[in-house]
């Protein structure tokens, strides 16, 4: 019992981190076919965002908050990664939609850029760039609608990124002269230390959990609930659901698909930077963290079926539970006595590589008999 | 701040080169007679950069350390030494079209290079094909004895060897199981072969071992193998790679994985920079063993660090990769000095047999192209730097380990014509 619950939490833990680093692509890639091979950056943007808010939350100011960092920095990675998809999608993606390798190797060079950016830039100046582009995009819209519609708007939309560059200057000389780590660029690697409630291990019927897998586990779970809700309950998923199925037909009924373009590329970017975050308490935070994730994420969404949440969500959860399965041997422990030449097999393939081996060698059978994965999307645009 | 740094580097020595050429050799370099240049060979781009560029950064230093004592003296006259530093960008055959360029183009007697073992191996059949001559640095899996390269790292009799016995004799963990951590490529691979077969001979017992792909840091499954091979503690060998260990120290630490509970970690990859980017609070009451630490109490020691710092930031620190990069800039000048010639046949002969003063106290070139060095086996303290606990004296080093079961009884001489790379002992 002891020994199921383990592998179950194990496989769990596994495929959270997965489910979570896949759920923005699943958007993205899923609902609106675009393959963004610079989803791996944005993660790494989210990550990178905790470690600042870290440590302006070790800033005498806000010392007696900093044990609610990591929770702050959940909702300023969304917003991070989101805008930067935005601006990502207004800039690049959408002069690229129907032309699958344009946008591939157009987001792979994105991907680069980012990396370079994070190695080369001071963080501190880097924040600023961010918050000048946060201002800059959302300022324009909270203006009321007399002014969106007069005809000079344009001019209030350009003195409104004037106000925002001059933000970004002042917040990123504010934090590179109080924050003497975030005033140099580096490019190597940074460390986000969970805060004290968050380390150790807490204990469930007998059988002692990591704070921090259940943690992620936790971010993963109201991620997964927030985006289902926001999609089959909210007027906006509605729009965007129309868009996935019918494009066309969504934008003569008078659905802005730009918008939703929009929207969905922000949303999904944005639930990359969350992943960042839970990535960020696992290991370390680098200019590579987002590659090493982005494999895996196109796996996931393409075992799950393009353009199903749910499928996303069993692959992520089977994928972890057969690494956990095949990579620590437990169908030893569950079989103890089984022929020689059956175990022997197992212990072959119970190395974290071998393991890895073997997930891949059955994915690629799995897809041999069900290439459109898990959950297939039926409809019109499958059709097409 | 770090490129900055080397862009500022670079124009130094260009503008240094403009005004030795514009001065025709009057000017800044009227106390030397001549200058000889000599070849860096370091990834200061992509993945290894962080790890490489603080060799190159003491290469720079101990070459100045030379030319401010007045440089290399061959038939008495005093030659400046000059670099010109390449990148091998992390990139293992860059490694040996740099090598090549370095050799063939500017004519370098000597390359001080190389970090990876995959570099080494991509840049040893150049230097064997032109005869030249590659000092390499880091403390590797050994297994390799060319009469081409220099090898001032310690070999795993000089590191992990001392550290398995020190683990099983004389650590909190005494007599416990062993449980080997590595990444998946050749040193650790290699490495735990020597100390499986290590464990064998001392009584012990090797309960599991797991190596981590490169870039992998999911290591859920890793631990629920340690907790089950060893539920009551014991002892992990970890020849995790870089950000591996990262992931690796802050999840087991989560999963109760520490001193307190039993478990002790003996690391060969971890030194004074890496604990700093880790974090002293994952990684105190776990072991170290190299050849130089930080914290060693001597003269030459505390002088290196200070130098060091004043040269690059008081925030720098020196580690083991450094000590030996900087020993073997010495020892090529000794070399030569001897040798009389910078010809690389006469030097590759005077080498043999240096002895130099190092900050880790007395080495030697032995005739197999490695050092002899001393053993320190450190407890990681909370300050982020090793306390020592244990000394040897001098270890001989061996090319072709004597554990390995490929190896065993096999020895290299470089001085014997009749021996070389292997012979039968």
């Amino acid at each position: 019992m002891e020994l199921l619950l383990d592998s179950l939490f194990n496989g769990v833990a596994i495929g959270s981190v997965l489910l979570v680093a896949a759920l923005g692509l699943a958007i993205v890639f899923g609902l609106m076919g675009v393959i963004n091979l610079a989803h791996g950056e944005l993660m790494m943007l989210g990550a990178y965002t905790t470690y600042v808010t870290q440590l302006i939350f070790k800033l005498p100011i806000l010392k007696s908050f900093y044990n609610s960092y990591i929770i702050v920095s959940i909702f300023l990675a969304f917003i991070v990664s989101g805008v930067v998809g935005i601006l990502l999608e207004k800039t690049i993606i959408r002069k690229l939609y129907g032309s699958p390798l344009e946008t591939l190797l157009a987001t792979w060079g994105v991907s680069l850029i980012l990396q370079q950016f994070v190695r080369s830039v001071p963080l501190a100046y880097g924040t600023g760039l961010v918050i000048s582009l946060i201002i800059g995009l959302l300022l324009p819209t909270t203006f009321p609608s007399k002014i969106k519609e007069s005809i000079n708007f344009k001019y209030f939309k350009f003195s409104s990124w004037i106000i925002a560059a001059l933000t970004g200057v002042l917040t990123g000389n504010i934090i590179s002269s109080s924050v003497s780590k975030l005033s140099r660029a580096s490019a190597r690697n940074v460390d986000v230390t969970a805060p004290s409630w968050m380390r150790g291990q807490v204990e469930i019927i007998g059988t002692a959990f990591p704070k921090t897998r259940l943690m992620i586990i936790v971010i993963t779970v109201i991620s997964v609930i927030a985006i289902t809700l926001f999609l089959n309950q909210s007027a906006w998923g509605m729009r965007i659901r129309a868009v996935t199925q019918n494009r066309q037909m969504s934008d003569c009924l008078g659905i802005s698909t730009e918008k939703v373009d929009i929207i969905t590329f922000g949303i999904g970017s944005g639930l990359a930077g969350v992943a960042g975050v839970a990535v960020s308490l696992l290991g370390s935070v680098g200019p590579n963290v987002g590659g090493n994730y982005i494999v895996g994420c196109f796996m996931v969404v393409v075992l799950g079926g393009v353009g199903n949440l749910l499928g996303t969500v069993l692959a992520s959860f089977g994928i972890g539970i057969m690494t956990d399965l095949i990579g620590a041997g437990r169908l030893l422990s569950i079989w103890p006595d089984m022929p020689l030449p059956l175990s022997n097999t197992i212990n072959f393939f119970a190395t974290t590589s071998m393991a890895r081996v073997m997930i891949f060698a059955l994915i690629v059978i799995f897809l041999q008999f069900k290439p459109t994965g898990l959950f297939p999307q039926k409809g019109r645009m499958v059709e097409n | 701040m770090r490129i900055s740094r080397r862009i500022m580097a670079g124009l130094a020595t260009a503008s240094l080169a403009v005004t030795a050429t514009s001065c025709g050799g009057g000017g800044t370099s009227e106390s030397f007679d001549d200058t000889v240049t000599v070849g860096i060979l370091h990834s200061l781009s992509g993945t290894m950069a962080i790890s490489e560029s603080t060799l190159v950064d003491t290469e720079k230093m101990a070459i100045e350390e030379i030319n401010a004592a007045g440089g290399v003296k061959v038939g008495g006259k005093s030659y400046k030494i000059e670099y010109i530093v390449e990148d091998g960008a992390s990139d293992w055959p860059t490694f040996a079209e740099k090598s090549k360029k370095l050799i063939d183009q500017d004519g370098v007697p000597v390359v001080f290079g190389g970090w990876t073992s995959a570099s080494r191996k991509a840049m040893l059949p150049v230097y064997e094909s032109k005869d030249a001559f590659l000092y390499y640095p880091i403390q590797y899996e050994a297994q390799e004895c060319s009469n081409n390269i220099f090898y001032t790292g310690a070999t795993p009799n000089q590191q992990s060897e001392p550290a398995t016995d020190f683990m099983y004799k004389r650590s909190p963990a005494a007599g416990g199981d062993f449980f080997l951590v590595g990444s998946d490529y050749v040193f650790p691979r290699t490495s735990n072969t020597i100390t499986k077969a290590q464990v064998a001979q001392l009584g012990g017992k090797v309960v599991g071992e797991d190596y981590l792909p490169l870039g992998n840091t999911e290591v859920a499954p890793i631990i629920s193998k340690i907790k089950k091979a060893l539920p009551e503690g014991g002892i992990i060998i970890n020849t995790l790679n870089g950000d591996q260990n990262v992931a690796f120290f802050k999840q087991i630490q989560d999963a109760g994985i520490t001193p307190s509970s039993g478990y002790y970690v003996m690391n060969y990859s971890i030194a004074e920079e890496e604990i700093s980017t880790i974090g002293p609070e994952f990684l105190e009451g776990h072991y170290g063993a190299w050849n130089y630490m930080m914290s060693i109490d001597t003269p030459a020691s505390k002088k290196f660090a200070a130098s060091f710092k004043k040269r690059w930031g008081a925030d720098r620190v020196v580690a083991d990769p450094q000590e030996s990069a900087y020993n073997m800039v010495y020892l090529w000048k000794q070399a030569v000095e001897d040798a009389g010639t910078f010809d690389d046949n006469a030097v590759r002969e005077a080498l043999v047999g240096q002895k130099f003063d190092a900050p880790q106290g007395p080495v030697e070139v032995m005739p197999n192209h490695h050092l002899s060095q001393t053993v320190r086996i450190g407890e990681i303290n909370a300050e982020g730097g090793f306390t020592i606990l244990e000394e040897t004296g001098v270890v001989l080093p061996q090319a072709w380990n004597q554990k390995h079961p490929s190896s065993k009884g096999f020895a290299c001489d470089w001085t014997d014509p009749s021996k070389g790379e292997k012979y039968k002992l």
